[in-house]
């Protein structure tokens, strides 16, 4: 039976996450140098166009369609049989069409997280199909293991309610192969550059917080009460790792910054993502808090010791949240929040913790496999990186031959 | 005293920074500007559509030097922005009747280091 409040908030919602695209590109896009500011809103806004087509063709398909499998084959390909009938699997109250596009939302932004560890350096044609054969070879088998009907994740009960594995944790990780198999900017050493405008970065991070109402709370896949609460739970982990990041600032290096506070709050609705379907709003503000610390240190202390150049911290932030914020389910999840979830550690259930612990060995292990054997395929046919000189006179000029901002008129 | 006036490829500035530091020149002073030379340019596409003879993005350096520090500073400029190609730039050289340091009033030659 179609729910029309139902149907109402999936759309909506569907509309909100495809919102956090451009988002994305304007938080990416105003930390790079100027030269490189339409490369990077390009290559997010590629991802829309490339990735929509690619999930209507087969990627939904791939992902989605029921089966024990690797992936969900090709029994939808095309959109063959995803009509405007519910599918009781997926969300029965709402056209099974609704459920699919609100899914290519996320296949789209997941691949263009992945554009901060490279940002600066990466030829657009590489970009594009390294970005088609990461959806296609890590991102549909991921999403089809974890949410799709009979993957083997889901069955072993691995709590994952909007993406803390399947979106964050598997970008992060490919963030993290992408930015050493690529290697460090030029001239890293002498002038770490500065964000050209941070302005923009806040605008993005707006954009992504009012977003990402849309990929957590929509995940509820109905107009109800769970709705209400990964609503308010999402709010609450932004909240209080924005506050937690701009204090860690203050604390240790004298002023509490703005780009540091836009980047914890994102640290946090990437935590929280994972859990934001069972745990409580107070669980969520310790989250949020874990998020900040965590994130923080990986950015602010351990990168600079490894020295490795995930340029916009795809990896600190949306790796190391995923993965965190999928632990902390294990830990926070409660019954009584959602009764269709389990309990964690702290409610009595130990097992679920271990089972979570499982959920991200695999995503961990098989993005960092298959990312790599992508990257160097790519790199082999289309080579990967820009030359010298490219890079030095910047990817808007050399990749698109355009530029973002004139000096005179 | 001289000025050296430098006008370079954007893309250089961090070599030529680099190879002025290795003569022990370290003050200088960077602009963006907007140029033509002989160079006819970078070609930039406006919604699909070519467009030719923009003016093309440059830097202007300029620095001044005791007579000692000239032909190390152009020098520097040289190996540090020269590709062989147009659009590598010019560097033009000037006479500098005096030099003022504000903080301390002090003049001439000791004003500059």
């Amino acid at each position: 039976m179609i729910n029309s409040g139902d149907t109402a908030w999936v759309l909506f919602s569907s509309a909100l996450v495809l919102l956090m695209t451009p988002g994305l590109a304007f938080f990416y896009g105003g930390m790079v140098r100027k030269k490189n500011v339409l490369s990077v809103l390009m290559q997010c806004f590629v991802m829309l166009c490339l990735l929509t087509v690619y999930w209507m063709l087969f990627g939904y398909s791939l992902s989605f369609a029921p089966g024990k499998g690797f992936w969900g084959g090709l029994s939808w390909f095309g959109l063959n049989g995803v009509g405007l009938e519910p599918y009781a699997g997926y969300g029965g109250t709402i056209p099974h069409q609704a459920f699919m596009i609100f899914q290519a939302m996320f296949a789209i932004i997941t691949p263009a997280l992945i554009i901060g560890a490279f940002a600066e350096r990466m030829r657009f044609s590489a970009f594009l199909v390294f970005s088609l054969l990461w959806a296609t070879f890590v991102y549909s088998p991921l999403c089809h293991w974890v949410w799709g009907e009979g993957g083997w994740l889901k069955n072993l009960g691995v709590m994952d309610f909007a993406g803390g594995i399947v979106v964050h944790t598997s970008a992060g990780i490919a963030a993290l192969v992408v930015a050493l198999s690529i290697g460090k900017r030029k001239n890293l050493d002498h002038n770490v550059p500065s964000p050209h405008n941070l302005p923009l970065v806040v605008l993005g991070t707006a954009l992504l917080w009012f977003g990402w109402f849309g990929f957590n709370a929509g995940s509820a896949l109905a107009a109800n009460g769970l709705a209400v609460s990964v609503f308010v739970v999402t709010n609450a982990a932004a909240a209080s790792a924005g506050l937690t990041w701009a204090l860690l600032e203050w604390i240790r290096n004298g002023k509490p910054t703005v780009f540091g506070t836009v980047t914890g709050s994102i640290a946090g609705l990437a935590t929280i993502t994972p859990g934001s379907g069972f745990v409580s709003p107070a669980s969520a503000l310790v989250i949020g808090m874990l998020a900040s610390i965590l994130c923080f240190i990986g950015i602010a202390v351990v990168k600079p010791k490894f020295g490795y150049d995930d340029s916009l911290d795809a990896f600190g932030v949306h790796g190391l949240g995923g993965i965190l914020g999928t632990l902390a389910t294990g830990l926070f999840a409660s019954k009584l929040i959602n009764p269709a979830g389990a309990d964690g550690l702290f409610f009595g259930n130990p097992r679920q913790f271990l089972i979570q612990g499982v959920g991200i060995l695999v995503a961990v292990a098989y993005t960092l496999v298959v990312t790599f054997v992508i990257y160097k395929l790519v790199d082999i046919f289309f080579k990967m990186r820009v030359n010298e000189k490219e890079e030095l006179m910047g990817l808007d000029l050399t990749q698109h031959h355009e530029r973002a901002y004139t000096v005179l008129e | 005293m001289k000025l050296i006036i430098a006008i370079i490829q954007p893309y250089k500035l961090e070599a030529v920074k680099e190879e002025l530091y290795n003569v022990e020149v370290n003050l200088i002073t960077v602009s963006e500007v907007l140029g033509h030379g002989r160079q006819k340019g970078i070609t930039e596409v406006y919604r699909g559509a070519k467009e030719t003879g923009n003016l093309l993005k440059k830097v202007r350096l300029e620095i001044a030097v005791n007579e000692g520090f000239v032909e190390p500073t152009i020098k520097a400029i040289v190996k540090g922005a020269k590709t062989g190609e147009t659009g590598d730039g010019k560097i033009f050289v000037l006479d500098l009747k005096e030099c003022v340091r504000i903080r301390t009033e002090e003049r001439g030659g000791v004003a500059i280091g």
